[in-house]
């Protein structure tokens, strides 16, 4: 039922009086509302419904809620941001870590490039990955994945074997080959590859724990194969950046390209979009033992992950911004990896692109990778 | 208020009902329950509880979610010809299609946030508050248009049915240009989703041009398959007057769709069969074995077979016209389409994954739980508002203010 105004009160005369105007009339004291007072009113009452909603978790969950896209923080805003994640990991691992948000050097370009020809196939640079950035152990994800192809075929991916040496491996018993390295003018081999390649019957726990577990004993490399691995390519025209509905991956200005784990909804269009299969998902909660934490993280590389976001590699980028090399470049018994600034015309990136022939993973897509691929014989 | 009246006689509607009716509120409950349950699992545990991983990151909830945003996409199927061609056997079923339009696009919500890993983070998708990617994300642009084709239908239905519980007739001249916007904002939900696939270089099988078309083709389908057989139901127990003759013109029209559903799958099979390129393994995934480690075949070829049937059935008026004829051929739209837009398209497209590994999946229990009960939020919302809407929209409950007769 419509209510008529009462003629007494002069107020609701002067303008138009809808049902229940007469009892939210403003209080003849207050000031009118002009728009911007408005919206600060109607944003207080939001956030007083929204924050007792949230009052139920605790202060780094609702801090964590109502934060804003990483590059729209100011730089105290990123500070506090940090000390959260460093008091999460701190109460998560009971050790103490510490996250820097070190942006892209000045001009630095980086670039990638693996010899296909010394690579060995022995998942060295898979397990170290896993060590230096966090991943978790439980399923284990990988980002580095080493394809086993025939020499026959080339890289043809239907053909890739990436369980070689694993139990359910259906080429279990092909013969292992005399292995010598190609010497190399840039870099030659330092005393533990030399002794790691001398001793030629190369063991190595090669089986990844996701197919069904064990440390099959494997040696390699393989009669008639060769090794392909395959991590994030880097692109310069990165697909699942194009496709992340949020925003939650970018490309960095050194090239890397990078995720915010806290702000991935987990949709998994970028694994979609990916031609490299490089992007992998925390399917489960992460599980990493306290003791095997690296504590040397970065907003944008290891630091710790939850479950339900997408993860990557990062060249290692809390190290390869401090000037270190990627701890695969570091671990690789054979020199079959090679890192560097693509902008110094002196880098051993720079000289083998311009000495060698190289190749890029699915040239027809036009991704234009920053991971190379070349023969050194 | 006269809306708090409407609501109120809504709830009367829905509160009424006879034995069948309670029965199957009951059992749409007992399959949420368990849909909820599982549910919390999954938030507990993470997506592990779903057969999904890394070579296969999207399973059966997209594969529903594609095959719905279809069905949301079919209510223009009904609203064409009704406002358009000024059909009238149809103008009456019309509200009906936009009702399952709402309910689709419901759970087309509902399937895309148990699929993501962090649905405590959906207002990242929000202006303002959010980072919505566009224009370059067609994810993006995919929450653009369902919102919009959305909130559309829940705008005309509503005020289709406040306005007639009020006065007993509600203004064409606002209802009809809406009606007509609602038509491209269906073409262009289908064809987003289409284009969603559709963009990924790394993914041939999706990778094809001829994907948005056969997306909007196999939609015209299944949309109208669903709603036939709710016809006849409503028909039965809601009193609703729907003529034969519209059930018949919709099937015909089905039947067009059908057949240009299956020349557009035609004309992919010849280029994958005859190129004979390296892009066939997908293709092979999707009707063999392939190398003894897939199952889609299963589906796929039953699939093709009742999509052919349902060809037929509905391409000889006699069939079409026949109920049992006509209703075996909706069931067989329905199954093949379901298949098409589900399970083949998801798995073929992801198997062989992008570094040529063949990864075996099939739904989990949770994923099916979780899906059934998606399924039955959809079914729920649909029958409360067919409930009200119908004696609403036939004028048999009427706001007590409002005028006799029309």
């Amino acid at each position: 039922m419509k209510k008529r105004p009462t003629t007494n009160d002069s107020r609701l005369t002067t303008h138009d009086s809808g049902p229940g105007t007469q009892d939210s009339g403003p209080e003849p004291s207050a000031p009118a509302l002009d728009r911007r007072g408005f919206i600060r009113l109607a944003s207080a009452a939001a956030a007083s419904l929204a924050i007792p909603a949230l009052s139920a978790c605790d202060e780094r969950a609702r801090a964590q809620f109502l934060r804003r896209h990483f590059h729209e923080l100011s730089p105290e805003e990123v500070k506090g941001l940090v000390k959260r994640l460093e008091a999460d990991a701190k109460e998560r691992f009971g050790r103490d870590c510490t996250i820097e948000t070190k942006p892209a050097v000045q001009d630095a370009s980086f670039g990638y490039a693996l010899d296909i020809s010394r690579c060995i196939g022995c998942r060295r640079c898979v397990h170290a990955c896993v060590k230096e950035n966090n991943e978790t152990r439980d399923p284990e994800i990988q980002w580095i994945k080493v394809l086993e192809f025939h020499k026959d075929h080339g890289i043809d991916f239907p053909e890739a074997n990436p369980y070689y040496c694993g139990p359910n491996d259906e080429d279990q018993n092909a013969p292992k080959t005399e292995y010598k390295a190609p010497e190399n003018p840039l870099s030659p081999l330092n005393k533990k590859q030399k002794a790691i390649l001398e001793n030629q019957d190369i063991q190595y726990p090669l089986y990844q724990k996701a197919d069904g577990g064990g440390s099959n004993q494997c040696a390699v490399p393989r009669q008639g194969r060769f090794y392909v691995p395959i991590s994030c390519q880097q692109c310069r025209n990165p697909p699942c950046v194009k496709v992340c509905p949020v925003k939650a991956t970018w490309k960095e200005p050194d090239g890397i390209v990078v995720v915010d784990y806290d702000w991935c909804i987990g949709c998994r269009y970028c694994m979609a979009a990916c031609p490299y299969g490089a992007r992998h998902f925390n399917w489960g909660e992460p599980q990493v033992a306290p003791g095997d934490i690296n504590p040397k993280m970065h907003y944008l590389g290891n630091r710790p992950r939850r479950k339900g976001v997408v993860e990557k590699c990062t060249f290692c980028i809390q190290r390869s911004r401090n000037g270190q090399y990627p701890v695969c470049v570091e671990v690789c018994p054979v020199g079959a990896r090679k890192f560097g600034d693509l902008e110094d015309p002196e880098s051993e990136i720079r000289y083998i692109l311009e000495h060698k022939r190289v190749l890029i993973l699915k040239n027809e897509l036009n991704t234009r990778p920053r991971f190379f691929y070349f023969y050194s014989v | 208020m006269h809306f708090v009246e409407f609501v109120k006689a809504s709830v009367r509607l829905w509160l009424s009902g006879g034995r069948y009716y309670w029965a199957w509120m009951a059992f749409l409950l007992v399959l949420i329950a368990s849909g909820a349950l599982a549910y919390a699992g999954q938030l507990s545990e993470g997506l592990v509880v779903t057969s999904m991983r890394d070579q296969i990151s999207w399973g059966f909830y997209i594969g529903n979610f594609t095959f719905l945003v279809g069905v949301a996409a079919a209510a223009v199927m009904l609203v064409v010809p009704a406002y358009v061609y000024d059909w009238e056997p149809i103008k009456e079923v019309a509200i009906l299609g936009e009702l399952l339009a709402i309910s689709a696009i419901v759970m087309c919500f509902l399937f895309v946030t148990v699929d993501i890993g962090r649905p405590d983070r959906v207002h990242h998708l929000f202006p303002v508050v959010g980072s919505l990617n566009l224009p370059s994300s067609l994810l993006g642009w995919d929450v653009v248009v369902l919102n919009l084709y959305f909130f559309l239908n829940l705008g005309i239905v509503t005020y289709m049915l406040y306005a007639t519980f009020l006065t007993g007739h509600y203004n064409k001249s606002l209802v009809i240009p809406l009606v007509l916007l609602s038509i491209p904002a269906a073409v262009s939900i289908h064809t987003v989703t289409a284009f969603l696939y559709n963009g990924l270089a790394a993914r041939p099988f999706w990778n094809a041009s001829i994907l948005a078309p056969r997306f909007l083709a196999s939609a015209f389908c299944s949309g109208p398959a669903v709603l036939l057989i709710l016809f006849q139901i409503l028909r039965r127990t809601n009193g609703l007057k729907i003529r034969d003759e519209a059930l018949s013109k919709i099937a015909e029209l089905m039947a067009y769709a059908m057949f240009i559903n299956l020349f557009l799958l035609g004309a992919e099979m010849f280029k994958e069969y005859y190129s004979n390129t390296e892009h066939i393994v997908f293709t092979k995934v999707l009707f063999s074995s392939f190398h003894g480690k897939t199952d889609v075949h299963y589906f796929m070829w039953p699939a093709l077979v009742c999509s052919v049937g349902a060809f037929l059935l509905f391409l000889i008026p006699a069939t079409r016209r026949n109920v049992y004829t006509m209703n075996a051929g909706c069931l067989m739209i329905y199954f093949g389409v379901y298949v098409e837009k589900g399970m083949g398209l998801l798995i073929p497209g992801q198997t062989p994954d992008t570094l040529g590994e063949i990864f075996r999946y099939a739904p989990s229990l949770a994923e099916l739980r979780v899906s059934a009960g998606v399924f039955s939020v959809g079914f729920l919302l649909f029958t409360l508002m067919v409930k009200a809407a119908i004696p609403i929209s036939l004028g048999t409950v009427r706001a007590a203010a409002a005028p006799p007769g029309h």
